[in-house]
């Protein structure tokens, strides 16, 4: 009876201690530097990858005229505000003439008076060239009334006398006509200087397009080649866009791609590259380039909007193709984990371009159909020991 | 044949087993403050390691990045890697922000690391999910502490960011989780203001007469477009050839370039001996204490226990138990109760760590070191026991 009493005490007792062992045991084989690496493998794909790059821009208008005077001058006035649009050729605004009006109005009475020398100039060659041909006649007559003896020498001479003053009297009126006539496009020409003068300080949109910006309002002072108004023209926006120089390698002219305005996130419109800037951005090692879109968007977006840009190339040939997260560094050298009969191996790699969803291509190193650590709870060394499994257990489903 | 220890405990097995737990308990509180010790240490050193860097490039005169502030250009990296014995150089930058994530936000360290391709210094090494950045702006890979899940949205100053990847340990001296995103990203970030304070900004150029000279269109677009750029970075990390010694590496740099650069070893003693030196000197100063209690209530306990069988003791020498006997049950005693301590302690303090907010590294080697230290205490406090049980009188056994 004692001894079975004792039993069952001994039997609570290790029913105690037993699981304590075992919990003990799992505990720190399961947890601490001594439990197994939870890893994910894959298996190495033979496929093709689709590389794209990504870069950020700001929509820019393709071309921006700055519309201002080319002399310093006040505004007299601005007739359009910012968002209008408006026609080839239409008023944009005036600047102050000053004087300009009164030196017109001055130049239109001397071509007035100008005119009318002219007119009196034309009567005088009249006038003179009636003289001529009288005195002509009259020579004509004497030198016959000479021949018929009725008529002195003396007095032809003094008939051919004053046919030769008539004709120096023609000669001077036309002369005078011609000083007249130059005198009048002269002050024509200075007219019409004056008026282009008045006319370049109306400032006039030079293509149809929308009304970007009013810098300056009337009574203004502004210098020469200061803009008054900016004319963008809204069917010729493109995205100056920037690319990482690191991955820039692929992109060209003419390759599709899709724009995202900040503005209307989760929408994207089709687009193209126009072309790349030949001048890269030295300091924030960017290339530059020109996307332009498809079709314009109903809603224009605003000049200077951010705006996200994927270019998509073309597609590469068949490698084998891991995911960017299986790819690591030791010792100095790039590579993957690779897991063979459960032994775990770093094999040195040499990766090749990668594309957006994170695959990269392995030029050399591994071939189609391995299995590679993708992720891993800690660093791996080759004797981790790792219990492969579908899903990290940290990793929330 | 059951020794006379065993004897005894079956006899009083129940309140043996709850002693042991409630000890364990302690011990296990013990260990975890250790525990907590230790995280701190390697919240420090996985720091540097993450960073895949083996020397740091800093602004002169600095304890850069992660101890004081430090500040780069970000062309400097250009003139490093022409240095002899550089494989590897990039920029980063470090700041530790609030993240914003729908309606709360998240304490994290954002690191900024030029998306080159894998394995460049800098980058995050082991992911859990997802995957790594690919594109050079506006995603980000954070550390699964943020709580963050893979393709959310999180903000940062006025951008939204995509979380890509997912890493497990990648946190700052501080235990704050890592956000990686792409550098030029982290550069505005650490340096855009607020839109009011950049509105502000604006104003109070435009009306400074120096900038806004009626005769000089474009001036004022000018200094606002210059003071709107951030140039800098906060370190430069770099990967030495093969075969080259990082401080052989380093000299040259400190000399021409006239830059600080610490090695792997420097950093640790910055990080360890001066970043997170109090903290870890209060944690340990705790420890030793907890330690003392610890030791002192397991003496106690065991002399109680002890105590509690002086009249059984008294049987025993009366009926001629030899001295050593007696002895050998206190020990055995004491030591199977320093035993269950220990192992309730591990196990309670194994299943708890992860609850912590900050890291708790249970090693091994404390985990043994505990395990003498507690059977030693075992020892000296049943010595204790066992001369008072040894000084009993016999006649005790039969008189009050």
């Amino acid at each position: 009876m004692k001894f079975s009493s004792l039993n069952r005490r001994m039997l609570a007792l290790l029913a105690v201690i037993v699981p304590l062992l075992i919990l003990l045991v799992y505990v720190a084989l399961r947890s601490g530097p001594l439990a197994p690496i939870p890893v994910t493998v894959t298996k190495v794909e033979k496929t093709s990858i689709t590389p794209a790059l990504f870069g950020i821009g700001t929509v820019e208008a393709r071309y921006t005229y700055r519309i201002g005077p080319t002399v310093a001058g006040r505004i007299k006035q601005v007739v359009v505000q910012v968002g209008e649009r408006v026609r080839q050729g239409q008023l944009l605004g005036e600047m102050d003439p000053v004087d300009l009006d009164d030196r017109i109005a001055a130049q239109d009475a001397a071509l007035k008076r100008a005119e009318s020398v002219v007119a009196a100039a034309e009567a005088q060659v009249l006038e003179t060239s009636a003289r001529k041909t009288f005195a002509e006649k009259q020579a004509i007559r004497y030198e016959q009334l000479l021949q018929a003896r009725s008529a002195s020498e003396e007095i032809l001479e003094a008939r051919r006398q004053e046919l030769q003053v008539t004709e120096a009297g023609l000669n001077a009126a036309r002369a005078n006509l011609d000083a007249a006539h130059h005198e009048l496009s002269r002050i024509r020409s200075d007219r019409e200087g004056l008026i282009r003068q008045r006319a370049i300080l109306r400032l006039i949109a030079p293509v149809s397009g929308l009304v970007a910006a009013r810098n300056a309002d009337p009574g203004t002072t502004v210098v020469a080649g200061q803009s008054v108004v900016e004319v963008i023209d809204p069917a010729n926006i493109w995205i100056n866009v920037r690319f990482d120089q690191i991955r820039v390698s692929g992109l060209q002219a003419g390759l599709p791609a899709r724009i995202v305005l900040r503005s209307q996130d989760g929408m994207s419109f089709p687009g193209r590259v126009l072309r790349i800037e030949p001048m890269a951005d030295s300091v924030t090692e960017e290339t530059l380039a020109k996307v332009t879109f498809d079709g314009i968007p109903k809603r224009l977006p605003p000049v200077g909007e951010l705006a996200e840009v994927t270019v998509g190339l073309s597609a590469l040939p068949e490698t084998p193709v891991v995911p960017n997260a299986s790819i690591q560094r030791m010792d100095g050298r790039l590579g993957v984990w690779s897991i063979e009969n459960d032994s775990l191996r770093f094999r040195p790699v040499k990766v090749g371009l990668t594309d957006l969803s994170g695959r990269v291509q392995i030029l050399d190193g591994l071939t189609a159909g391995e299995h590679v650590v993708v992720y891993s709870q800690r660093a791996l060394r080759p004797r981790s020991r790792v219990t492969v499994v579908e899903r990290l257990p940290e990793v929330p489903s | 044949m059951i020794s006379l220890a065993g004897r005894d405990i079956l006899h009083s097995w129940g309140k043996f087993v709850f002693t042991g737990i409630g000890l364990g308990l302690l011990i296990g509180v013990t260990l975890t403050m250790a525990g907590v010790y230790r995280g701190m240490v390697d919240d420090a050193k996985v720091l540097l390691d993450n960073s895949g860097a083996d020397l740091w490039v800093v602004q002169q005169d600095t304890l850069g990045p992660y101890a004081e502030p430090s500040s780069l250009y970000d062309d400097v990296y250009r003139t490093i890697l022409a240095m002899p014995g550089v494989s590897r150089a990039a920029n980063v930058t470090y700041l530790t922000m609030q993240i914003r994530q729908g309606d709360s936000d998240v304490r994290a360290m954002v690191v900024g690391v030029v998306p080159g391709g894998p394995g460049e210094p800098g980058q995050p090494g082991y992911l859990i999910d997802g995957r790594q950045i690919t594109r050079g702006h506006y995603e980000a890979v954070a550390d699964i502490a943020t709580g963050f899940k893979l393709g959310q949205r999180i903000l940062i100053r006025r951008n939204h960011y995509t979380v890509v990847g997912l890493t497990h340990r990648m946190v700052s001296s501080g235990g704050d989780p890592m956000v990686f995103i792409p550098l030029k990203d982290a550069q505005e970030a650490q340096f855009l203001k607020d839109n009011d304070a950049i509105v502000q900004q604006r104003r109070r150029t435009a009306v400074n007469p120096a900038f806004n000279r009626p005769g000089t269109p474009g001036l004022l677009d000018a200094v606002i477009a210059s003071q709107s750029v951030n140039p800098y970075i906060n370190a430069v990390l770099v990967q030495v050839k093969p075969g080259f010694q990082p401080e052989a590496v380093a000299e040259p740099i400190r000399r021409w370039k006239r830059l600080q650069v610490y090695t792997r070893i420097q950093m640790e003693e910055i990080l360890i001996g001066k970043l997170i030196a109090t903290a870890a000197k209060q944690i340990g100063m705790f420890l030793v204490i907890l330690a003392i209690v610890s030791a002192a209530i397991v003496a106690f306990i065991i002399y109680t226990l002890t105590l509690g069988k002086i009249r059984e003791i008294a049987v025993l020498k009366l009926i001629g138990t030899r001295n050593r006997t007696i002895a050998g049950m206190i020990l055995q005693q004491a030591l199977g109760l320093g035993a269950i301590g220990f192992v309730v302690g591990k196990i309670a303090a194994t299943f708890w760590a992860p609850i912590f907010p900050k890291y708790v590294l249970l090693e091994p080697g404390d985990a043994v070191r505990g395990f003498i230290t507690v059977m030693v205490i075992c020892v000296l406090a049943s010595v204790l026991a066992i001369r008072t049980a040894l000084k009993v009188d016999p006649a005790e056994a039969i008189g009050g």
